[in-house]
């Protein structure tokens, strides 16, 4: 299990390596005049050559890719262009508010679509072609149009949820969860659509082994075989495809947190990019595909303990 | 099929799926509106006059109204679906002419392109699309057509891995091979063989990508970090979205272009998928009855003693004129009765227009007695009986062997008594007592309390009835838990006493083991220790030794007989194999096409085999050879040995 855990996570270091090593390279060289973009054009040659200077863009590329790295390690990721700001500083202080809303609609949505899936093959019938209709709809349509339209009915019209603004999770728990509500269910009805197709599609395979036909013979209740046999042979399926989908939900809350004007990363994200600054979108590019490694590696590590054989590789 | 029919086979499914068809009406209305925007516009989508921002729909000249700059909503939306659906199909193109080729290039030839590009692929999809566009559009600039080519490579691998597995499907193929040795060039055979496979899969990803794409574009221009110079569905939205309490209106007809647009190409793509499928499946199909034909036919050329391998037209030539006609009579009387009765075997109308015997009571001292069971599947016209007027009777210790080939209802007999037909399958005529207890009137949970410890069942293939996520321990021991009562630690004792007996010889270290560790052989034992387990009045086992080793076969046999005198147990054995029953049974029943043809103790059976369809299975043998009954008895007893 160790060599297992240290096997993948060597991997997503090489991968995230390579990631931001292909970035910084393309992100300085298409990008000309850093050093007079933040001067502004009234500034002197004599004024653009020493800000240059400054952050170091006269020296060779490698060098200062190898110098950024060797930053990450210790938590360094820069500074900003722009701003008198650390950009690790700037980064951490919204990455709770993002995640705290990528867990709790990767919960929501967990349940529910693992809900919808085992009762759409359990029953089958016209349970099931709802499931699968509403599935199509979910995600046919673009997430951030949910949102608008959850904006417009729940917090314009009926005026019972605040539209934007957001409260620590920490300070008050009620109080999130009245501004995450919207930006939750917005986020989940793509990530429910695409994985309770997949459990259903699962559920139906493991309904029909041999084995649960002689788990029946048995004599054990059909409960007790769907929620413990049934459910576990399926769970693979699921969890597989609800990492898949995490990713497309990172950028999602992206959007997301625009709309419902959330402090999380994906607001940095938009205020940074447009002005280019280069050690955030840095920032934010390793950022993402740490999370996106650590969730590969929980799924790797959740699919291994529900299938023995799994473990093995 | 040959390929000329097939895209307009595939064509004419599609266009039977009337929602498929609606989706692509729609699309075809917004791409053609969109087109002929200058002709429908009316009014310059950048023209803005701020005295009429916000002016509702059916305003004059404003059709559906303008928006917060006065300009007009209409004329905007049918030129940014210009702007909008160029821009998704820029992605496509892009992505098209990377994937494909990678995706061609890796399934054909392999080796370190295959293995480099798979890796790259996975790296392109870790990161999110959107966070990448935003990258570049850090240094890029805000240009919808950069954001688009970039999405492109994004979305490639969406092609390469639907082309990459088509691809490496189709190249083990016969005709592929044919076509290599025939000396055609590889160009020739992806321009010819590979292509026309890889056709469908790509039209499919394409519609379902062109959607994200379009998806991803307005989510940019919505985020306002687009490119605002030009009027996109996504510029639409950004615009509605500052002014949504003053007019969500406004806000409601890029979500409807966009909406509608994306929905359609999800619905057109699954219609495509369905159309294929069907071809697929059809084909599929026919792909696997070949092989199940040449299975026999490879069966039937070894010297098997087993009835599945005899072929159908042997059969016919062996016996022209007593094998049993078509079958069609549904109330063919088929009684079986008890077991010290002399004659024991009806003749069937179809062959003999003897009149049909008066069915017996149910025999009160049998622990299970069957009448005039039948089984059928679906309903309505096109319901199939698969089982017809069965009647038999199990006694405590009493092994009754239920023989027939593949297909004659045997298995399909076994699952109506257990109460377990897979679905679809009923019992639609009959009854069934177990223990003086109708089973086929109670409840799916009433026939549940039975299992288990009334009626247990050993299935055929070991490997693939034990769970292959649990321990063997737990799947032993929760059974009695839940069916005798015992605790965790006595279920745990009495299953690795279970183990014990059914002769494995590591108890506990097979409790502690997970199917997929421990050999076929023992897995057949642990299955069969699991049927007793609860000290079940009545055992069916299914084939339990089809899927053994000959070497296992004998000694799993052995112990079946040894638990059945054990535990006074009534068997049923379904099996195709003569050399099993004479080593074990004490009676047997003999099916062919959903009825009991024939049943007698197995002395006389195998001595006077009075139905035409027994004498064929244990007769046809080579002329001057050694009879089946002589070689199944010298089996039976090298078995024994």
């Amino acid at each position: 299990m160790l060599s297992f855990i240290a096997k993948r996570t060597l991997l997503a270091l090489s991968q995230m390596l390579v990631i931001s090593a292909v970035a910084f390279f393309l992100l300085y060289l298409s990008s000309s005049g850093i050093a007079r973009t933040i001067l502004g054009e009234q500034a002197t040659e004599e004024q653009v050559a020493a800000k240059t200077a400054e952050l170091g863009l006269d020296r060779p590329l490698p060098v200062r890719y190898v110098e950024w790295l060797l930053g990450v390690f210790q938590g360094d990721l820069g500074r900003s262009y722009f701003t008198p700001q650390d950009v690790s500083d700037a980064l951490i202080s919204r990455l709770p508010t993002t995640l705290s809303l990528l867990i709790a609609t990767t919960i929501v949505a967990a349940l529910i679509a693992f809900a919808l899936g085992i009762a759409a093959a359990v029953y089958r019938g016209w349970l099931d072609r709802l499931v699968q209709i509403l599935s199509i709809a979910g995600y046919a349509i673009p997430g951030f149009l949910f949102a608008l339209l959850l904006v417009i009915v729940f917090a314009i019209n009926l005026g019972w949820l605040p539209a934007t603004g957001y409260v620590q999770l920490t300070a008050d728990p009620l109080g999130w969860l009245k501004t995450v509500i919207l930006p939750i269910a917005a986020l989940s009805i793509g990530m429910i659509a695409a994985t309770a197709q997949q459990v259903r599609g699962a559920v139906i395979d493991v309904l029909r082994q041999d084995y649960v036909r002689t788990l029946r013979s048995r004599g054990l209740s059909e409960r007790e075989i769907i929620f413990k046999h049934v459910l576990r042979n399926a769970s693979g399926t699921g969890l597989t495809v609800l990492g898949l989908q995490f990713v497309g939900l990172l950028g999602g809350a992206i959007v997301v947190e625009q709309i419902f004007a959330l402090p999380g990363l994906g607001t940095v994200a938009i205020q940074y990019t447009s002005r280019g600054d280069i050690p955030v979108v840095m920032g934010l590019l390793i950022i993402t595909s740490l999370i996106v490694a650590v969730v590969n590696l929980l799924v790797d590590l959740g699919v291994g303990f529900l299938n023995p054989k799994a473990r093995v590789a | 099929m040959s390929t000329s029919d097939k895209p307009e086979t595939t064509l004419h499914r599609f266009l039977a799926n009337p929602l498929a068809v609606v989706g692509a009406i729609i699309l075809a209305l917004i791409v053609l509106s969109s087109a002929l925007a200058s002709v429908l516009a009316g009014a310059d989508p950048a023209f803005s006059a701020i005295r009429d921002a916000f002016l509702a729909p059916f305003s004059a000249g404003h059709p559906l109204g303008t928006d917060s700059a006065g300009r007009d909503i209409w004329a905007r939306l049918l030129y940014g679906g210009q702007i909008s659906l160029l821009g998704a199909l820029l992605a496509l193109v892009v992505a098209a002419l990377i994937g494909i080729p990678a995706g061609l290039l890796a399934g054909y030839y392999g080796r370190w392109f295959d293995s480099v590009s798979v890796w790259m692929a996975n790296l392109v999809q870790s990161m999110p699309g959107i966070v990448v566009l935003l990258a570049a559009r850090a240094v890029l600039g805000p240009s919808i057509w950069i954001s688009m080519l970039i999405f492109g490579v994004i979305l490639s691998p969406g092609f390469y891995r639907v082309v990459r597995t088509a691809v490496i499907n189709v190249r083990g193929e016969l005709y592929v091979d044919a076509a290599k040795v025939s000396g055609l060039r590889d160009s020739a055979i992806i321009g010819r063989h590979i292509l026309t496979v890889v056709r469908g899969p790509i039209i499919i990803q394409a519609s379902l990508l062109l959607g994200i794409a379009l998806a991803i574009q307005s989510g940019l221009e919505f985020l306002g970090v687009g490119d605002n110079s030009v009027p996109s569905w996504g510029n639409m939205l950004n615009e509605g979205f500052r002014s949504i309490y003053r007019a969500p209106i406004t806000l409601l007809w890029p979500s409807l272009a966009i909406g509608l647009t994306c929905a359609a190409l999800v619905i057109i793509g699954n219609g495509l998928r369905d159309a294929l499928e069907e071809r697929g499946s059809s084909s599929a199909r026919r792909g696997r009855r070949k092989n199940v034909v040449t299975a026999t036919a490879a069966m039937a050329a070894l010297p098997a003693v087993d009835v599945d391998a005899l072929d159908r037209d042997a059969l016919d030539e062996a016996a022209p004129l007593t094998r049993p006609g078509v079958n069609t009579a549904d109330e063919t009387e088929t009684i079986v009765t008890a077991p010290l009765a002399d004659l024991e075997f009806v003749p069937e109308p179809a062959w003999s227009d003897s009149t049909p015997l008066e069915t017996p009571e149910p025999d009160p001292s049998a622990v299970l007695s069957v009448r005039r069971l039948r089984v059928g599947y679906g309903s309505g016209p096109h319901d199939k009986t698969v089982v017809h007027n069965v009647s038999l009777d199990v006694h405590a210790g009493e092994v009754l062997g239920l023989v027939g080939e593949s297909g004659s209802g045997k298995t399909q007999t076994a699952f109506a008594v257990l109460g377990l037909l897979p679905t679809g399958g009923r019992v639609t005529n009959g009854s069934v007592l177990f223990d003086g207890d109708e089973l086929t009137t109670r409840s799916r949970a009433s026939i549940r309390e039975l299992r288990g410890t009334g009626i247990a069942y050993i299935p055929q293939e070991p490997m693939s009835n034990l769970d292959p996520s649990f321990k063997v321990g737990s799947q032993l021991s929760t059974p009695m838990m839940r069916r005798l009562g015992l605790d965790k630690r006595a279920a745990r004792t009495r299953a690795l006493e279970l183990l014990d007996r059914v002769g494995i010889r590591e108890p506990e270290r097979t409790y502690d083991s997970y199917p997929h560790e421990i050999s076929g052989g023992m897995a057949q034992r642990v299955l069969i220790a699991g049927a007793v387990s609860c000290r079940p009045r009545l055992l069916i086992a299914d084939e339990p030794t089809t899927a053994l080793d000959v070497t296992v076969q004998a000694e799993v046999l052995r112990l079946l007989r040894e638990l059945q005198s054990e535990q006074e147990m009534a068997v049923i054995l379904v099996t195709h194999n003569f050399g099993v029953v004479a080593d074990i049974c004490d009676r047997v029943a003999v099916m062919n096409k959903g009825t009991i043809v024939e049943q007698n103790d197995v002395e006389s059976l195998f001595a006077r085999p009075r139905h035409p369809y027994t004498q064929t299975l244990l007769g046809s043998t080579l002329e001057g050879g050694p009879s089946r009954i002589d070689l199944d008895r010298a089996e039976a007893e090298g078995a024994h040995r």
